[in-house]
């Protein structure tokens, strides 16, 4: 499903020096398949998400989605690719404030090929236990509700890959385990492979497959 | 979700600025809007005012002036010409009754007379007969058909009813007169110094015309019968000898005259000596006698000779009719010719100003030339203004929005983490930019409308031009298409919603997704 192969990524200092980020030889997920990579803050975890997203691209190497290497394709088919195969849970939630509950989640639906489909939106608010919370805005959503509300926008359509951008780390900790234990029920569902990424490792036993990043990158920070 | 829904979205989260910047293009267009719905009208009935006949003919002077005084009711009246040369355009009866026609007769449908120079309160009055109203048109509807004088009360004046009168509507609003009215007119206009009125030559109103969007909306019109009649109206006769005895007189008057301007003159260069002042004196006294004398013998004789009657003009007769002012004392200032074929305006046009009694004028082209060059320059500033407020309106929304990009690089973060190419998340901003611009016009287009509805009652009163609330601005040349510039509006306005709208569209398009998502929220 995915497959990373000689993955190289720096960024340039101001003064022009490369900062070395990312370095890895390879790293693979399989279709359906769920695993946590746990790093600490400024190991590159954001940065790693970004390239699989094709949101940001790698210096050097390979980035094989669903068997196509979106390294070598042009940006705005790209960007179409991410909208078609990938969902993205921020850390943030990152939820538009001018938009409703229903109209967030469309919002992921917006930017495909295919028509938004409104009945899945609402079915996948429905799953996540906001059938109530639909036209509410943001604002008016508890910070557990807005993090269901990406979950489901994530998922609005059908991905293949799930990235998760640390989804706990700005939910208080009763509501931790429901936002990772509804990841990960929705992801099986919908038979999407999952890559959460955390700097704690208080949810390390839940998974199967758990990589620490320091030993994938072979960059040392 | 369309992407209109995410632009109008995003005008939502900013609804203040959004309402500031769209409230400064809904100003700026409400001001287009009033500016060539106002200017457009007034042009139009301006030009309409000049159609119904095809020359105007008065005495040679200024051919705007001419004009202003004839069809507009302004500035002061040129010379008047001669009754006679009015006849030439007319069929009439001579001194025997006999029908005669005009020397250019046969080629006029109508002439219409103009007597000018008095007024009542604001409003000019025109002395003229009733063909002005029962055969001329004035302007023409949207189909060619030609618009014809109507009345709101009463009805036109007769040709006997020599102190009828028939008012135009802002004038009867204004003064308040209504049919069955008794109103004196004032001898000159209201802004000279020596009018006087003749409160002894009263008018009645018989007729209050409708409005017609015309600057005879503003005018008074009287039976020129009646005109005629006030004191100080009769033109002073140039009277000449009848007689063997009066020929004698005027000889022996042309010598005196000739002695006392001598005398005149040798008083004036002190050449007389002492006790020589008595002659001169008796000189003066036989000349005045003699004056007196050849002017009685003259008048009467002269009366008896052009009006077949020795009755006073302005008493009544025999037969109880009003005695009208003998041709001779006549003069007209004004007469609007319509023709019985467009081809002889010209050659009508070139033979009386060949002439050397007056000049003919084409009305719709001078009222043209009068908006080419005066009006018409005025209207451009003021367009020119108003778009420019329109334009400022617009570097407004720009400068709102560009600032709010640096808000905005977040948002936009996650629409590209979404899937959002470039392209999309610029079209968005563009389409943020159209819907205010859009949306802001369309207000302003029912402001500039409801503003000038609000106003229409105003206008009317004090121009004589009937607005109506939806009346689009009248059509005007693009490039062969004859469409209201109201139509040009609104495409206009998406044109400057993509230009100014094009640079905050280029930051969202420049956004590095990595660091906007980056950006603590």
């Amino acid at each position: 499903m995915l497959l990373l192969t000689d993955i190289q990524k720096a960024y340039s200092e101001p003064d022009g020096t490369r900062l070395p980020i990312l370095q890895i030889a390879q790293f693979h997920v399989d279709r359906g398949e769920q695993m946590l990579l746990v790093g600490r803050s400024g190991s590159g975890k954001t940065t790693l998400l970004h390239v699989i997203a094709g949101i940001s691209k790698p210096d050097s190497g390979i980035v094989k989605i669903a068997g196509r290497d979106i390294t070598q394709l042009s940006e705005a088919v790209r960007d179409r690719f991410r909208a078609d195969k990938m969902g993205y849970v921020f850390q943030t939630f990152n939820l538009l404030p001018a938009f409703s509950a229903l109209e967030n989640v469309l919002l992921g639906m917006a930017f495909t090929r295919n028509a938004a489909d409104v009945d899945r939106a609402r079915d996948l608010l429905k799953r996540v236990g906001l059938e109530h919370r639909l036209s509410h805005r943001p604002a008016a959503l508890s910070v557990g509700e807005q993090q269901r509300v990406a979950v489901a926008r994530a998922l609005a359509n059908k991905p293949q890959l799930l990235l998760a951008d640390e989804p706990t780390a700005n939910v208080d900790a009763g509501h931790q385990q429901q936002i990772v234990d509804l990841i990960r029920e929705t992801c099986r569902e919908e038979d999407v492979a999952l890559v959460m990424v955390t700097h704690t490792a208080e949810i390390r036993s839940q998974f199967d497959r758990v990589d620490e990043l320091s030993d994938i990158n072979q960059v040392d920070h | 979700m369309s992407l209109w829904k995410i632009a109008w979205r995003s005008i939502q989260q900013r609804s203040l600025s959004s309402f500031l910047t769209g409230l400064s293009i809904a100003l700026g267009t409400a001001l287009v809007i009033i500016v060539l719905v106002v200017y457009g009208v007034v042009a139009q009935s301006f030009r309409e005012a000049a159609q119904g006949y095809h020359l105007i003919l008065g005495a040679k002077g200024g051919k705007l002036q001419l004009t202003l005084n004839t069809v507009f009711h302004l500035s002061q009246p040129i010379e008047n010409v001669p009754y006679s040369f009015f006849k030439e355009f007319t069929e009439y009866k001579d001194a025997n009754g006999k029908p005669t026609r005009g020397k250019y007769a046969s080629a006029v449908e109508v002439a219409v007379p103009y007597c000018l120079g008095d007024s009542y309160q604001e409003f000019r009055v025109v002395g003229t007969t009733p063909d002005l109203f029962d055969k001329l048109s004035y302007g023409s509807f949207a189909d060619g058909r030609p618009k014809f004088y109507e009345f709101s009360s009463g009805k036109n004046f007769t040709v006997d009813d020599f102190r009828g009168a028939v008012i135009g509507a802002v004038a009867a609003k204004k003064t308040g007169l209504k049919v069955g009215d008794r109103f004196p007119i004032t001898h000159g206009l209201a802004e000279d110094e020596d009018a006087h009125v003749h409160e002894e030559d009263a008018f009645h109103v018989v007729g209050i015309l409708d409005p017609t969007g015309t600057p005879n909306d503003r005018a008074v019109f009287v039976n020129m019968e009646g005109f005629y009649l006030i004191a100080d109206h009769a033109k002073p006769v140039e009277l000449e000898p009848k007689s063997a005895e009066q020929q004698e007189y005027k000889e022996q008057l042309v010598r005196l005259q000739a002695v006392d301007a001598m005398i005149e003159r040798l008083l004036a260069n002190g050449k007389l000596e002492p006790g020589e002042a008595d002659e001169v004196k008796k000189v003066e006294s036989l000349l005045k006698e003699m004056r007196d004398t050849f002017d009685a013998k003259t008048s009467d004789d002269q009366y008896q000779a052009t009006a077949g009657t020795t009755l006073d003009p302005g008493k009544q007769d025999a037969e109880g009719k009003i005695v009208p002012l003998p041709e001779n004392q006549r003069e007209v200032t004004a007469v609007l010719l319509l023709l019985k074929n467009d081809v002889f305006s010209q050659i009508l046009h070139n033979k009386v100003n060949e002439g050397s009694v007056a000049q003919a004028v084409y009305p719709s082209r001078e009222v043209a030339q009068l908006f080419e060059g005066v009006v018409g320059h005025v209207q451009t500033i003021l367009l020119v203004l108003a778009i420019l407020v329109v334009v400022v309106a617009g570097v407004g929304v720009m400068v709102s929005m560009y600032n709010s990009m640096s808000d905005r690089h977040r948002e936009i973060g996650i629409m590209r983490a979404l899937g959002a190419g470039r392209v999309t998340v610029m079209t968005i901003v563009l389409l943020e930019a159209i819907l205010l611009a859009v949306i802001g016009g369309a207000v302003g287009v029912i402001l500039g409308h409801s503003a000038i509805g609000a106003f229409a009652s105003v206008i009317a009163d004090n121009t004589g031009v009937m607005i109506h609330f939806l009346e689009p601005a009248p059509a005007a040349d693009f490039g062969g298409w004859r469409v209201s510039p109201e139509l040009v509006l609104i495409p206009a306005l998406i044109l400057l919603a993509i230009l100014v709208g094009f640079l905050p569209a280029l930051v969202a398009y420049r956004t590095d997704v990595s660091r906007a998502l980056s950006q603590s929220p």
